[in-house]
């Protein structure tokens, strides 16, 4: 498909702005651009005809099952769109007084009052734009905490070789060492592994639970002991809240602060990559620091807390919990007919989210890379590959709570069929995707030569 | 209860009952009794028409000003309709980060033509598919461009405060050191600055036109820079980037920028657009998502998530940011927008910007609110006001008119193509 510069056209254009009603200022030629940016010259038509032959392009939650594990690829509510666009909240400057913003100023305390509730905390910044960027925040809260202490010695963050590959990115940007904590064989944090890397050293521990493997740490309070024992804190990466709201709260297990994910847990759409919200809420003794912590520019992405916001009134104490029942129901269903065919190494315990492992397959010449695009010629979104990392051959399987009865059972069958047919013939694995807009992209040549911009 | 689950009550028991299990309590036998929740302190769940209703409310007690003479980082600008209608495609709206090329062209190929639009508008070689905002943006910035022995960053005082603010924070976070470039007449000190330069600086942000509206000489500002050793990083307006010497112009290593004026509404600041550009020399450092070209197993061109190699899934605590998530969304909407607009059309929003005001500080001027700095400016710049300002803001509001920003006693206007004359004429007489 071509690209919106080779469908331009010089001169043609839209009629957008009326005629200056003022007299042009000159520059002076020094501060004047020599090169005009080549912006495409298009038709609102050609513009309109691209962008659908783009989307057709791409899949969405609203084309279909996207058991996208970590990523809690739930339905995005229409009511949430809705809202996001009434003219009291998008054409509000985020520097007006107070006293002519109420409503949003409203909105965003009682977004704050409902996060810390379903997490059991008591302060919150809606601040962040992402999990990652919340993440970032929270350690900014412990790096704070230890040294409104005089506690300066404190530079090791603690995080289990399941986690997510943002934990150990975050505790470097805080000018923290990482030590890594194996997992035992039940894929849990291994406690003896825990208490000798323990030391007074350690600043903190980054912590999922349930971790990537679905499972709830059964040690967690354990844990968590013994980190405040050792004068450390610990902070929960809230990616996997979708498993627990209104049945265990990360503050009553102990943590002291954790990020929650508007755009996966609280239904805000990702948007092919986001905006999102990583909102952080702590304990009341990290709140000081919660106040002199800036990390983006202005209110955050408000207009996704509005949207979660709407979620969260709509659902309510009843319908979170329901929620989070429903998605455990889900991958447990979703589980069990998968398990005919597929190995789920960690399966006993799941909550929300599940990983296959395809190595004994592997052995055979079907590998989970195979699963996920013999998947895509059937319009399933493939689960994440590849992990967490202490699964070989890993699919990361997260049905959510809004995918339909007759939504598992077809796709089980499907990921049945795809099994038994790669099973039988290792090849079509490695040749598909046949049917989807491209085949397999070539990876390393595009790493190898990088052409990231179009060239005339 | 308002919910979206599709399953029944009966449809649930009998998966449930497929699983050997009659309650769905006993889902969660492996979380300890002693760590359960009870039920959550909030109000149960409302139908759509009741939670609509409660929004609508909170919406209704914003005032939404008809007329806005406030920038300060978040400007109002006109929105084609194409670009609304572009954005809100379902698939562009709910879909993830596209990890999965083949189901993901539309999207990739989307990013692919934004970084190529940022590429032009900052006259760099590489963007990557964007950060959170315009701050995240320049603090990203200024940690790529640390090396071994060069750490220190130094950041023009004349950069928006939140900028400051982020990058202050991000830099303590990594333990680096920060200096701000002092102001003479509101831009940016380079003879300062060429007195600060030495072997530990890393980087040099100046952000153009400045916080004051005022335009600097990033030229120069750049050959300072290098000639120490520093790399050149601007922030740029991207309207103002339609017409001001490029950041590839003046010599900038690396140019970012807040995108929101680029088709994203004012939102009480978000979600808005962080763009990134860098040299080719730099492009293998850039944080985030970046979208290459390639060629699929027929050899078809296609699209696909590259350089990964730089990035948290891959390297952990070795990658070049911890970024995951970014506003692909927003660069969606930045790049419907400069492709409605197109090079005359961007050019003209920029002129018109610099028309109105020139012409709102002249009629300013003659009603006693005079320019406090003497520098050529864009589409903003700060005046003395002849009395008090909060009360002057306050008459100016109850007429639906957003003032400019209070900024110790004095006040930051701007005006953009959105304020026609007769809308700056009647601020003039209200002022008067």
């Amino acid at each position: 498909m071509k690209l919106l510069f080779e469908k331009s056209v010089q001169g043609r254009k839209l009629g957008l702005l009326p005629v200056c009603d003022l007299p042009k200022v000159e520059l002076d030629d020094c501060y004047v651009r020599n090169q005009a940016p080549r912006l495409p010259e298009l038709s609102e038509s050609d513009l309109s005809r691209h962008y659908s032959e783009l989307e057709r392009r791409t899949h969405g939650v609203n084309n279909g099952f996207y058991p996208l594990g970590s990523c809690t690829m739930k339905y995005n509510p229409a009511v949430n769109e809705q809202v996001a666009r009434l003219a009291g909240f998008a054409d509000i400057h985020p520097l007006q007084s107070a006293d002519t913003v109420p409503g949003a100023l409203e909105a965003l305390r009682l977004a704050e009052t409902m996060l810390a509730e379903v997490s059991g905390m008591d302060a919150v910044t809606l601040q962040p734009a992402a999990g990652a960027h919340g993440e970032f925040t929270g350690l900014l809260l412990i790096k704070k905490h230890h040294e409104s202490r005089g506690d300066t010695g404190r530079n090791v963050i603690l995080v289990p070789d399941s986690a997510h590959g943002t934990n150990p990115a975050t505790a470097a940007m805080c000018g923290m060492r990482v030590a890594h904590i194996p997992s035992g064989a039940d894929g849990c944090v291994d406690i003896g592994k825990l208490r000798a890397a323990v030391g007074a050293d350690t600043a903190g521990i980054m912590l999922t639970n349930p971790n990537t493997l679905g499972i709830f740490e059964k040690d967690i309070a354990e844990i968590l002991e013994i980190i405040h024992a050792a004068g450390a804190l610990a902070y929960c990466d809230g990616a996997n809240l979708n498993a627990i709201m209104g049945i265990a709260r990360p503050g009553d297990m102990g943590f002291d602060c954790i990020h929650m994910n508007l755009h996966k847990t609280f239904s805000t759409p990702h948007g092919g990559g986001g905006p999102g919200v990583g909102a952080v809420a702590c304990k009341a003794f990290l709140g000081e620091f919660l106040q002199d912590t800036r990390v983006k520019a202005f209110h955050g992405n408000f207009l996704v807390v509005i949207r979660a916001l709407a979620y969260m009134l709509t659902l309510g104490a009843d319908g979170l919990r329901a929620a989070s029942e429903t998605a455990v129901l889900n991958a447990n269903y979703f589980k069990k007919l998968l398990a005919e065919r597929y190995t789920v190494p960690h399966g006993e315990n799941c909550l929300h989210e599940f990983v296959i492992s395809m190595e004994k397959e592997a052995a055979q010449g079907v590998t989970a890379l195979d699963i996920a695009k013999l998947l895509i010629d059937r319009g399933i979104h493939p689960p994440t590959i590849y992990f967490p990392l202490i699964v070989r051959e890993a699919l990361m399987v997260e049905p959510t709570e809004t995918e339909s009865r007759e939504t598992l059972d077809e796709a089980a069958r499907v990921f049945i069929e795809i099994y038994d047919a790669a099973m039988a013939d290792p090849v079509l694995g490695k040749v598909a995707p046949q049917n989807a807009a491209i085949r397999r992209p070539d990876e390393v040549a595009a790493a190898r030569s990088p052409v990231v911009r179009y060239t005339w | 209860m308002g919910n979206y689950l599709p399953s029944t009550d009966a449809q649930q028991r009998e998966m449930l009952a497929a699983l050997g299990l009659s309650e769905k309590e006993e889902l969660f036998s492996s979380v300890p009794r002693a760590l359960r929740a009870g039920a959550l302190d909030m109000p149960n769940g409302k139908p759509e028409f009741e939670v609509l209703r409660e929004m609508e409310r909170l919406a209704a007690q914003n005032t939404v000003f008809p007329s806005v003479f406030r920038g300060a980082g978040a400007y109002r600008h006109y929105i084609p309709a194409i670009v609304k209608s572009v954005t809100s495609k379902e698939s562009f709206v709910t879909a993830y980060t596209p990890y999965q090329a083949e189901l993901s062209q539309g999207v990739l190929q989307s990013i692919f033509e934004y970084q190529t639009m940022i590429c032009e508008l900052t006259g760099l070689a590489a963007a990557n598919a964007s950060v959170y905002d315009g701050a995240t943006a320049a603090a990203e910035a200024a940690a790529l461009c640390r090396e071994r022995g060069r750490t220190k960053t130094l950041l023009s005082a004349g950069a928006h405060p939140d900028v400051i603010a982020v990058v202050q924070t991000y830099c303590y976070a990594s333990g680096h050191a920060l200096e701000l470039i002092p102001l003479r007449d509101g831009a940016t000190d380079l003879d300062a600055l060429a007195g600060m330069i030495d072997g530990t600086v890393s980087a040099v942000y100046m952000q153009q036109p400045n916080y004051f509206g005022l335009i600097e000489d990033c030229a120069r500002a750049a050959q300072v820079a290098h000639a120490g050793g520093a790399k050149f990083i601007m922030g740029v307006n991207p309207i103002a980037a339609a017409i001001l010497k490029s950041p590839g112009e003046c010599g900038a290593d690396i140019a970012v920028g807040e995108g929101q004026p680029l088709g994203m509404p004012l939102s009480f600041g978000g979600p808005y657009l962080g763009f990134m550009a860098s040299t080719t020399a730099l492009m293998r450092k850039l944080p985030g998502r970046i979208v290459g070209q390639t060629v699929d197993a027929d050899g078809r061109c296609a699209f696909t998530l590259t350089l990964q190699a730089r990035e948290q899934h891959i390297r952990r605590e070795k990658a070049a940011s911890n970024i995951c998530s970014n506003q692909a969304l927003c660069a969606m909407t930045a790049a419907v927008y400069l492709a409605a607009m197109g090079p005359q059309g961007l050019k003209e929003v920029a002129e018109q910007c610099m028309a109105k005001a020139h012409y709102l500080a002249e009629r300013l001027d003659a009603i006693g609110f005079h320019r406090v700095h003497c520098g050529a400016f864009f589409h903003e710049f700060l005046t003395t006001c002849p009395g008090n300002v909060a009360v002057i803001l306050k008459a100016l509001e109850a007429r639906g008119i957003l003032g400019g920003l209070e900024i110790e006693g004095n006040i930051l206007w701007c005006a953009t193509e959105m304020n026609s004359k007769e809308e700056i004429d009647r601020l003039v007489e209200v002022l008067g």
